[in-house]
Parts: structure tokens; C-alpha cells; sequence
């Protein structure tokens, strides 16, 4: 079972969003700001990682900055999931190492799950 | 012949200063004021070196005119050569959205070259007519440091023009994206419920309905929000104003919000003078301002801490201060509580779903009821809010 690490502080998307991921059997691992989820990429070693960009504490650029900085997370794709769709925003993540960004309204679930499956290679 | 330039600490200062701007957070709004202050300063100044060199040189008649002004324009070009580059005029220019010539940086920068010509040709002029050296340069100094003004008022209400078209855009970005976040959590939801494939369980439901009105009241507080800002800054706010006990709007408030403070174990007190007279003012614009504050004071504040109101007679005034045991404000960013969108720093860290209006809004109506309203901080001590209302 493919470990997902989501990081993101809404808890409504949590929920749901959780819950369509459990439903499609990855096994989900909360994280609702960005300290939490370094030290859950590092201890849990997921499979992939869903970032929000608008978090508490860090900003989700440092979060991915840290992540790619450490030996023990580096190798983990990462998929950005934001409401932020500036075209600065998105060369930066990209140009940090993120695998793909997507903006949420934009996006229905479904093809958010394509997406994860793409870059999971199934 | 090459002249000496003289050393004047403060060139190297202006230098060091653009170079090593002091660290500055917060919105980007502020980062740009900063900016331009900065390139005002650095063309401002040197109008003054050009001036005082002037002033230095003029009187050693060995040095021909001409060399005194190829000597003046060389320092300049060099030096703005030098801080053009960092000072990015271009690039600022283009983050207001308007033509160049309407940029008030590139507009300084204009001011400031022919405010040197001026100075120049002044002081050819004065040197022709006028015999004594001293006389030639006050007249140069009057002519340009009226220049100087000229310019600086111009340049200043360009500026306002530009600050005010960026903050508006900035304002538009701010909304809509607070807006997306509970917008999206609707919309997934919803796609989650209307799924046929993902059938949800009926435990689960029950949790889903709640999120989306969570998320629906999420957006009708932003709205109402910026409607409130919006009335209030096209002064079209009507309002009523009847007579308002302030200690009995308090205490039902203070019930209202009992069990939610107590549900982080804080201490939630209320005390109120006895026979407080009642004010004359609008009762729901006051309801929002003191809900406004008291919802802060228990949000910010820890598990465990205190949150204590005070009303108190003041000769022709009634006072209320509510303290509470929070996070505090950082002396740095105080200054910029009561601005629209503006989030501490330390605040955010807390939450990020409030809509950052709230003080600007309590601002607003306080003003507008003819009181006024202010603050003590300390970071990691707490905060105690404070406004007064007039009695008539």
C-alpha cells in the first residue's frame, strides 16, 4: 500500500480529501502545517507528498526547500496542491523540485487522482 | 587634471543603506514603500553632494568652470552608474502597472537630473552678474532647494497614485484567493457526496454537511467583512444611534462567548463600573466592534490563560479595555495593526483563515462614532485593546 503524506491545514480537505485517498487504498498521513510534516516525511517516508503553499508557521516553498535539502527526503516526489496560481509561483516550486502544481479550484478529484497515480508510476 | 572626489561619510552610507536594506516583512505592499523611499533617498541626495561640492569648490578659482561642471556630471554618472543597477528603477516601475513616465521613482530621478542642470546653469549665470562667490552659491542654494520642493511634492503624489492602484489590485489578489480556500472545500465535497463510484457512509455524511456550512459561513463573514470596509470607505454608513448600555451589550457577548472560551481553559471575566451611564451611539456597529475584539482575545490567547474586560466611567467618556494573556504583538509590526489584510507576523503562525479586516474594521466604526481606539502589546505577554466612546 502506497503511503501518501499530505500536508495541508484545512481540515475540511483533510477530511475529504483523506477519505478519497483511503477509499482508493493509499494509506493517508495527516499533517497540518509544515513542521509536522517534515518530521512525518522523515519518520514515515511516504511514497508521495501533497503540499499546500499557504500554511501556518513555514511557507510551503521552505517546507520544499527543506525537504530537497535532506538526504533522507529528497527522493520523495512531490505534488503541489494550492489555490495560489501566480505563474511566479508555479516556475519557483517547479524550479525547487516539485513534480507537478496544481491549483485546486481548477482541478476536480478525480483528475487529481490521475495526476498521483502518474507520478507513482501505476 | 582629475579632482579628488571629497569623502563625505554619508555617500558611503547612502550606499551601504541600499545595498543592506533592513530587513523587512510583511506584505508586499510595505516592502515596495520601503523601496521607493529608498531610491527617493538615494536621488535626493545626490542633488545635495552635487550642491555641497559646489559650494566647496567655488570658491578655489584654479579650477576653471568648466572643469568644475565636467567634475560634478562625471561623480554623478558614476555614482548613479553605481546604484542604478541595484536600485532597479525599470523593474519597480513595472510592479505598479503604469508607463514609465507616470512611475514616481523614474519621475525622481528626472526631478533630480534637472534639478542639477539648474543648479549648474544658476550658478554660470549668478558667476557672470554677481561679483562675491558667496552671494553666487545662496543663489544657487535658493534656486535649487526651491526646485527640490517643487519636485519632492510632485514625486510624492505620483507616488500616492501609484501606492493606491497597487494596493487595490493587491486587495482584489487577497480576496479571491481567501475565498478559493473555503470555495474548494465546498466544491471537493460536494464532488465527494455527488459521487457514484465513492459511496459515502452515513456517519460520514453527517460530517460533510457540516464542513460545507463551516465553509459556506466562512465566505458570508469575508463578504460581510468587505462589505462593511467598502461602506465605510465610501462613507455611505448609515447610522442610527439610539441610546446603548455598553454593560449590558458586553455581558451578553461575554455569555455568548463563555463556552468557547472555556473550551481552551481560559478564564473569561467581566467587571463592570457601577451605574455606567449608557452611551448614545449605534448599538450594532458597536455589537461588531466588541465582538470583534473579544473573539481576538480569546483566539490569540493560549489554553490555560486569561481574558479579563473592563468598563470604566472617564469624565465625559466610557472606556473599555479588554486584556487578555495571548500571543502579543511584535513593536516592530504595531504600527500596522488596524491596516486592511494586515497579519502579524505571529498571528499567522496561529491562524490563517481569519479575513484580516477585523481591527481595520473597529477602527473604522470607532472613528466614525466619534471615539477612539488603541492598544498595548508586549510579544509572548499579552495584549489589552482599548477604545472609548463619548457619552453624548
Amino acid at each position: 500500500m502506497k503511503k501518501i503524506l499530505f500536508i495541508e491545514d484545512e481540515s475540511t480537505l483533510q477530511k475529504t480529501f483523506g477519505d478519497v485517498l483511503t477509499h482508493y487504498e493509499y494509506k493517508v498521513i495527516s499533517a497540518l502545517n509544515g513542521e509536522i510534516g517534515l518530521r512525518l516525511a522523515k519518520s514515515e517516508k511516504p511514497d508521495l507528498i501533497l503540499l499546500d503553499l499557504i500554511l501556518p508557521r513555514m511557507h510551503g516553498f521552505d517546507v520544499l526547500k527543506k525537504l530537497k535539502q535532506d538526504s533522507e527526503t529528497e527522493k520523495i516526489p512531490v505534488i503541489i496542491l494550492t489555490n495560489l496560481e501566480k505563474m511566479e509561483d508555479v516556475e519557483k516550486a517547479i524550479e525547487l523540485g516539485a513534480k507537478t502544481y496544481l491549483v485546486k479550484t481548477q482541478y476536480k478529484i478525480e483528475e487529481v487522482l490521475d495526476k498521483i497515480k502518474k507520478v507513482l508510476g501505476e | 587634471m582629475g579632482v579628488e572626489p571629497t569623502s563625505f561619510a554619508w555617500k558611503a552610507n547612502i550606499i551601504a543603506t541600499i545595498r543592506h536594506p533592513p530587513f523587512c516583512r510583511g506584505t508586499r505592499i510595505r516592502t515596495e514603500i520601503k523601496s521607493s523611499q529608498r531610491t527617493r533617498a538615494a536621488v535626493a541626495l545626490y542633488p545635495v553632494y552635487a550642491l555641497s561640492v559646489f559650494i566647496k569648490y567655488s570658491k578655489v578659482f584654479s579650477y576653471s568652470q568648466s572643469l568644475l561642471i565636467y567634475d560634478i556630471m562625471v561623480q554623478y554618472i558614476n555614482m548613479f552608474k553605481k546604484i542604478g543597477f541595484e536600485l532597479n528603477l525599470v523593474g519597480q516601475c513595472k510592479r505598479y502597472g503604469l508607463p514609465l513616465w507616470q512611475c514616481p521613482q523614474f519621475l525622481f530621478v528626472v526631478m533630480g537630473i534637472i534639478i542639477i542642470l539648474v543648479s549648474i546653469l544658476s550658478y554660470l549665470i549668478g558667476a557672470r552678474y554677481i561679483v562675491s562667490p558667496e552671494t553666487v552659491v545662496l543663489v544657487v542654494l535658493i534656486v535649487t532647494s526651491i526646485l527640490f520642493v517643487i519636485s519632492f511634492v510632485i514625486t510624492r503624489s505620483f507616488e500616492r497614485l501609484a501606492e493606491a492602484s497597487r494596493m487595490k489590485s493587491e486587495f482584489i489578489n487577497i480576496v479571491s484567493h481567501q475565498l478559493r480556500s473555503p470555495l474548494t472545500n465546498i466544491k471537493w465535497t460536494f464532488e465527494v457526496m455527488a459521487s457514484e463510484e465513492f459511496k459515502v457512509p452515513a456517519e460520514k455524511q453527517e460530517e460533510y454537511f457540516i464542513n460545507v456550512r463551516e465553509n459556506i459561513a466562512r465566505m458570508v463573514e469575508l463578504i460581510d467583512d468587505l462589505l462593511i470596509v467598502s461602506k465605510i470607505e465610501q462613507g455611505s454608513f448609515t447610522m442610527s444611534k439610539i441610546e446603548v448600555s455598553l454593560k449590558d451589550l458586553t455581558r451578553d457577548l461575554v455569555e455568548r462567548y463563555r463556552v468557547f472560551a472555556e473550551a481552551s481553559r481560559i478564564k473569561l471575566s467581566f467587571y463592570s463600573q457601577e451605574n455606567l451611564p449608557n452611551i448614545f451611539t449605534d448599538s450594532s456597529l458597536l455589537k461588531i466592534v466588541t465582538e470583534n475584539l473579544i473573539d481576538n482575545a480569546i483566539r490569540y490567547t493560549r489554553g490555560g490563560g486569561m481574558v479579563e474586560i473592563k468598563l470604566i466611567r472617564e469624565k465625559d467618556k466610557v472606556l473599555f479595555a479588554i486584556k487578555d494573556s495571548g500571543v502579543g504583538i511584535h513593536q516592530k509590526e504595531q504600527r500596522y495593526i488596524f491596516q486592511k489584510f494586515f497579519r502579524a507576523r505571529d498571528i499567522s503562525k496561529e491562524r490563517t483563515k481569519g479575513s484580516g479586516l477585523g481591527l481595520y474594521v473597529c477602527k473604522s466604526i470607532i472613528d466614525k462614532l466619534g471615539g477612539q481606539i488603541w492598544f498595548k502589546s508586549k510579544l509572548g505577554k499579552g495584549t489589552t485593546f482599548y477604545f472609548k466612546l463619548p457619552i453624548k
